[in-house]
């Protein structure tokens, strides 16, 4: 990590992830993109804009634009990396990972321990996540499937800042990451600008800089209860804490930042002041890395917890169209200030 | 090949005008901001999913893409449930669950629409193989963009049809884009139809912008489906006039190939072609329109009004048991 540099510029995410990119490819001949629509001219840069104007700077040799073939561009991906190139690759909807699964998962996260050791898949698969009324087979938050998976690192940025730091790791990495980004965190303009969308924007630093994978970020301090969420859930969680501030509970909110490696000790430690932990995420319940982080952290911080871990997740249902049903599966700040005022009932 | 008859000529006319209308409405809607999700519009591919489904039976099946309004209307489901479906209500074909990507009605022979590209492939073939272990007689047609035949899940699925010889036509609506990228550049082929020798099974490439000519070879394709001798991967060459989703400008192509296509709309074309022969009056044809478009009015009059489902709704229909969560 460098340390913290003095020139920056306001920027959504989605700039920064593209500030990530430029920087890298510039940097490192071996980074090249390769997605569907991400670099035809006239077109939209992917399908959230990320990659909007690298293929003019850079070259379309360097920005490929793919076939409608997710398995061949994980696979791509795959035989690329282990050539010795960096791909950045991506899915327009995470929902289509699972149509790459095969090469994802038997194939980008084994080889290294089929190998002995002896090769490495430097990938980043990039996937936007997150429900925005597109339905079931457009809005699913995939992250826990990939925190199952060893041999993956997942990314899960959601401040303009991380979002630029951590693809900069993920593209520096030598091993697979699954690198998540939120459809109502980006910030695209104009066209492709989301309905409902949060699009924070953060001061980015146009010089070099990375933010490390397994370190938490405490995004609010507090003293009563810990809320853990990741991606738009850390939004969520915030505009909870706000609320409930005033009432008098002070909240802790903290972003994993990556889940694959998970920072456990900056979060026992805030379990270890507050006593209470409510964790937030958007993927469906069962199974869920919500469910995987509270049994971690009873793991490490048991003593410490005054009350029952409490996990504020979607349904175990697919995703749902309309939208007042879609709210309704969404969790949203209100159903963390519930979760918050019952696990305080243990006080 | 001779036309089909005067009453079905002016079917296939309605029910162009159904989509065409329909998707123009919606449009506005959308653009009105009275509808939600997204739009993925049919306009300017009228004749593709109009041909096939008239060459269809009754209690045959169809199975469309994330550009489903068509196929659906096509195939039968009627304004109203599509129209309600779009507006999120708990009347439409889909109550609300699935929206503009997954509509579709057992009841005419649609199923939910697969937004996966190419993932309605393998389905298809799988229905058509319940049909020929069933003895059922049923043919399922597959719609899926030029992009789709990049997907694993075209071979695969297409592979199987063809092994097996099932009732399944493939129907390839090639309009040049799969969203932004230009056919041309992700395949080598000049007629996505010269897939079908790979598989073993009968291509071919008819002009999709012409519904008689699209009636034809589909009611060719289906008679070999039904009659036990396979698949047929059919290729239409056809255009949307409208951006590939509701955020599109556009930019990747050019306004006179837009112009050139539309130059060439299927509607006017056939009702040319039916006034030509005699067989209606340019008054009549106006009428049909004039129907239809009462007809969509209704639709959202039905839609506006209808309920919308309630938010805890969200947690049936996961299992046929519905024990609750
Ligand atoms: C597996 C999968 N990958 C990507 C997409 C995103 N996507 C939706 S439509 C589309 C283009 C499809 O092109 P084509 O098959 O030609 O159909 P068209 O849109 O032209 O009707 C893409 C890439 C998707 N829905 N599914
Ligand atoms: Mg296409």
């Amino acid at each position: 990590m460098t340390d913290q540099p003095q020139a920056t510029k306001k920027m959504s995410i989605a700039e920064a992830l593209r500030e990530a990119i430029r920087e890298e490819m510039q940097r490192d001949e071996r980074v090249f993109c390769l997605g569907e629509d991400i670099g035809i001219p006239g077109g939209f840069g992917g399908a959230f804009t990320v990659t909007l104007g690298l293929s003019e700077e850079f070259g379309h040799e360097r920005v490929l634009d793919t076939p409608i073939s997710e398995a061949g561009i994980a696979g791509a991906a795959v035989g690329a990396a282990l050539s010795g190139m960096r791909p950045i690759a991506d899915v327009q909807y995470a929902d289509f990972l699972f149509c790459a699964m095969d090469q994802l998962v038997n194939q980008a996260a084994k080889m290294r321990y089929m190998s002995g050791g002896k090769v490495s898949v430097p990938m980043v698969m990039r996937a936007p996540s997150g429900a925005t009324t597109r339905a079931a087979q457009h809005g699913q938050s995939p992250e826990s499937f990939f925190i199952h998976v060893p041999g993956v690192k997942v990314a899960c940025p959601s401040t303009a800042y991380d979002a630029k730091g951590l693809l900069k790791t993920a593209i520096r990495c030598d091993d697979p990451v699954l690198f998540f980004e939120h459809k109502l965190l980006y910030g695209s303009k104009g066209m492709r600008a989301e309905k409902g969308a949060l699009s924070p924007e953060g001061e980015v630093p146009l010089e070099d800089y990375t933010v490390p994978f397994g370190k938490a970020a405490i995004r609010r301090e507090g003293t009563d209860v810990t809320i853990l969420g990741k991606l738009m859930t850390v939004y969520r969680a915030l505009a909870a804490a706000e609320d409930l501030a005033e009432e008098g509970i002070s909240c802790e909110v903290i972003d994993p930042r990556t889940l694959v490696p998970f920072d456990v000790e900056t979060v026992a430690q805030s379990i270890r002041k507050t006593e209470h932990l409510v964790i937030v995420d958007e993927c469906p319940r069962t199974g869920g890395w919500a469910g995987e982080a509270a049994a971690v952290l009873q793991e490490a911080a048991f003593g410490s917890l005054d009350a029952p871990i409490k996990r504020v997740t979607a349904p175990d249902t697919p995703v749902p169209f309309a939208p007042v049903m879609e709210k309704y599966y969404i969790p949203d700040e209100d159903d963390v200030k519930a979760a918050v005022r019952e696990v305080l009932r243990w006080r | 090949m001779a036309d089909p008859s005067p009453d079905r000529m002016l079917h296939m006319y309605r029910q162009m005008q159904r989509i065409r209308q329909f998707e123009e409405k919606v449009n506005q809607l959308f653009l009105e901001g009275r509808m939600p999700g997204t739009l993925h519009l049919y306009t300017g591919q009228e004749a593709c999913a109009v041909g096939v489904a008239e060459a269809l039976d009754e209690d045959d099946w169809v199975v469309g893409t994330h550009r489903p309004h068509g196929h659906a209307i096509a195939k039968g489901v009627t304004l109203d449930d599509m129209m309600a479906e779009l507006f999120a209500k708990s009347t439409g074909c889909a109550r609300g669950y699935g929206g503009s990507m997954h509509v579709g009605d057992p009841a005419t022979g649609v199923l939910p629409a697969i937004a996966i590209v190419g993932g309605n492939i393998p389905v298809a073939s799988g229905m058509a193989l319940g049909f020929k272990m069933q003895k059922t007689g049923q043919v399922i047609a597959c719609f899926m963009g030029d992009g789709a035949l990049n997907e694993g899940a075209f071979h695969e699925g297409v592979n199987m049809a063809a092994i097996w010889d099932l009732p399944v036509v493939f129907v390839c609506e090639n309009n040049l884009y799969g969203a932004s990228t230009p056919v041309d550049q992700v395949t080598r082929l000049e007629k996505l139809s010269d897939r079908a020798a790979g598989y073993g099974i009968p291509g071919e490439t008819v002009d999709g912008m012409d519904v008689l000519t699209v009636h034809g070879a589909a009611q060719r394709a289906v008679e070999r489906a039904r009659n036990g001798d396979g698949p047929t991967l059919l290729e239409c060459l056809t255009y949307r006039f409208v951006g590939h989703s509701r955020s599109d400008t556009r930019s990747y192509r050019s306004r006179d190939e837009e112009a050139e296509w539309k130059a060439r709309d299927a509607i006017p074309r056939l009702a040319a072609h039916m006034v030509e022969r005699g067989i209606t009056t340019q008054d009549e044809v106006d009428a049909i329109a004039a129907e239809v478009a009462a007809e969509i009015e209704a639709s959202i009059e039905f839609a506006e009004s209808s309920p919308s489902p309630a938010p805890e709704d969200c947690l049936k229909y996961v299992f046929t048991e519905e024990a609750g969560q």
